[in-house]
């Protein structure tokens, strides 16, 4: 009762702010072609890099670009999903942050329901067609098992994107501003997980594995449903199971959250 | 001309009060560069064959391109947008200087403040942590420091245009991103320009972005000998030349049937 109570109230929120963003259309069409030229245009310098350059450390450029389709797809939904929270720090700051206090839902729902950026979705396109592109050459064994393993590193992926999105905003409750270094890890984690993390150092590697854990989502499942030997050696049950810590960390980060909501002091203004 | 030197330093001295922003921007792209570089290191580990331009220069190139990032355009002024909004932009037009100088003054130091403040620490970093090398040679260095100079005031006039539109549009965000999204592919900072295909070079040189990167960073690393430097600054001047009279034609356009909306 209460999640289904909780999933209509969603859905009215989306429709709202869908309905408000169609009433600049032209403006919406035009960003939301820019949004795709910058992301096609990502895309294509993989493109780019692979015919200068044949292989990148034993990976072609199929297997590359169903990593990134995966990567992608999860911030993409994530991004979308989280729009609220990213305007969080200014909630704080004019204390529009109170009137959502006084609701009877909760702080979360509200906030993520607050805005739903259509234009944010351009990501997914570039990200379908890549995994899509991808799947078709790289002759899969598409078992029932491997179909749960994507859509699971899918919905690993944009729970762990969202759950740091949420903790980025969290810390708007301390500081009244969102850390725009924060982007950093969002955006450059993106950048670094649309290609296989064994090409990079081993300390940042493992920053993406252990501290950040993007790799868990998109790398070690990605080699599992490709069938390829991980050149760092994890093992296969690994490779199945590692999603899950997308979905971990999430909860982690409501957790945090909630501190943080249980903490906030209104700016009074 | 005191006049617009006035505005350009004002400006300028306002711009130089976001320490903190720099600061976060300094790392962030610290990050950025860095992953790039390793990314690049990867796809030349990969290779033996003869590659249009060394690893070690792209290297130089993508720190180049982290310092400088700052200076393309990558915004429109929300400054002005806020007047153009309110209808405070009546005041600008009774102002006793060209308006399109002025914009074009406003946007020259937007472009340059927040870009040295960035540039100096990263590339510090990159000199002494990274291995970036020097100019490959005393002109080389001259010739990078003159085609940066046109590359800012192509990025300005290319502001300059993109606010310009805002007298049509209001907003600007959507030309905004698309010309964005063009600056990242065709000026370098994607993919450094000699190593996409051969087929499409004659295109890409032909467009006005390579002058924003491309040209200025090639010229440092002597990736382009000095002897065709007249030739890369021409390119970059005529571009500038080009969007300085197409913004000075839609500014005149636009006011022509200006509306000043608010009371």
């Amino acid at each position: 009762m209460n999640v289904l109570d909780s999933l209509y109230v969603y859905r009215r929120f989306l429709g709202v702010s869908i309905r408000a963003q169609m009433q600049y259309k032209a403006s919406f069409f035009m960003q939301l072609g820019g949004r795709l030229i910058i992301t096609a245009g990502e895309f294509m310098a993989i493109l780019v890099l692979f015919d200068r350059f044949d292989s990148l450390i034993g990976w072609n450029v199929y297997q590359v670009a169903f990593i990134y389709g995966i990567v992608n797809i999860s911030f993409a939904v994530a991004d979308a999903l989280t729009t609220g929270f990213d305007l969080f720090g200014d909630m704080v700051k004019s204390g529009d942050f109170d009137r959502i206090l006084t609701r009877p839902r909760s702080t979360a729902l509200q906030l993520a329901g607050q805005e739903l950026t259509l234009r944010r979705i351009s990501r997914l396109t570039p990200g379908l067609l890549a995994l899509t592109w991808a799947t078709m050459n790289l002759e899969l064994n598409w078992t029932v098992a491997n179909v749960g393993l994507l859509m699971v590193s899918v919905a690993g992926g944009a729970s762990l994107f969202a759950g740091l999105i949420v903790l980025q905003a969290t810390l708007a409750f301390w500081t009244t501003e969102t850390l725009e270094m924060m982007n950093t890890m969002t955006y450059g984690g993106v950048e670094t997980t649309q290609y296989p993390i064994n090409i990079y150092r081993p300390w940042f590697r493992n920053l993406f594995t252990f501290g950040i854990p993007l790799a868990t989502v998109s790398y070690f499942p990605a080699l599992a449903i490709m069938g390829v030997p991980d050149p760092l050696g994890t093992p296969l049950w690994f490779q199945y199971v590692a999603p899950l810590i997308g979905i971990g960390f999430l909860l982690m980060s409501l957790q945090v959250w909630r501190i943080g909501v249980r903490h906030y002091l209104s700016t009074g203004s | 001309m005191i006049s617009y030197w006035a505005i350009l330093s004002a400006r300028f001295r306002s711009l130089l009060q976001y320490r903190s922003a720099a600061l976060a921007g300094l790392i962030t792209q610290v990050v950025w560069g860095l992953i790039r570089v390793m990314i690049f290191q990867a796809f030349y580990r990969s290779t033996n064959a003869e590659q249009p331009m060394s690893g070690s220069d792209v290297e130089t190139y993508i720190w180049l391109g982290q310092a400088f990032l700052a200076a393309l355009p990558w915004n429109i002024d929300t400054d002005l947008r806020a007047l153009i909004r309110s209808g405070w932009i009546g005041y600008e037009l009774v102002r006793p200087v060209d308006l399109y100088w002025y914009w074009l003054s406003r946007a020259l130091s937007w472009r340059t403040a927040p870009m040295l403040m960035r540039a100096v620490p990263l590339l510090v970093f990159a000199f002494v942590l990274m291995g970036m090398s020097p100019p490959v040679s005393v002109g080389a260095g001259l010739a990078f420091a003159v085609s940066m100079c046109a590359a800012i005031v192509l990025s300005s006039a290319i502001t300059t245009f993109l606010n310009v539109t805002m007298l049509w549009t209001i907003t600007g965000d959507g030309i905004t991103q698309m010309t964005f999204g063009l600056v990242l592919i065709f000026s370098g900072m994607l993919v450094p320009l000699p190593l996409y295909p051969d087929w499409s070079q004659p295109i890409i040189n032909a467009m006005p972005f390579r002058g924003l990167v491309d040209t200025p960073y090639r010229l440092y690393l002597g990736h382009i000998p000095l002897s065709e430097f007249a030739g890369v600054l021409a390119h970059q001047l005529v571009w500038i030349l080009t969007f300085v009279v197409a913004g000075r034609i839609a500014m005149a356009r636009a006011l022509r049937r200006v509306v000043v909306q608010g009371g």
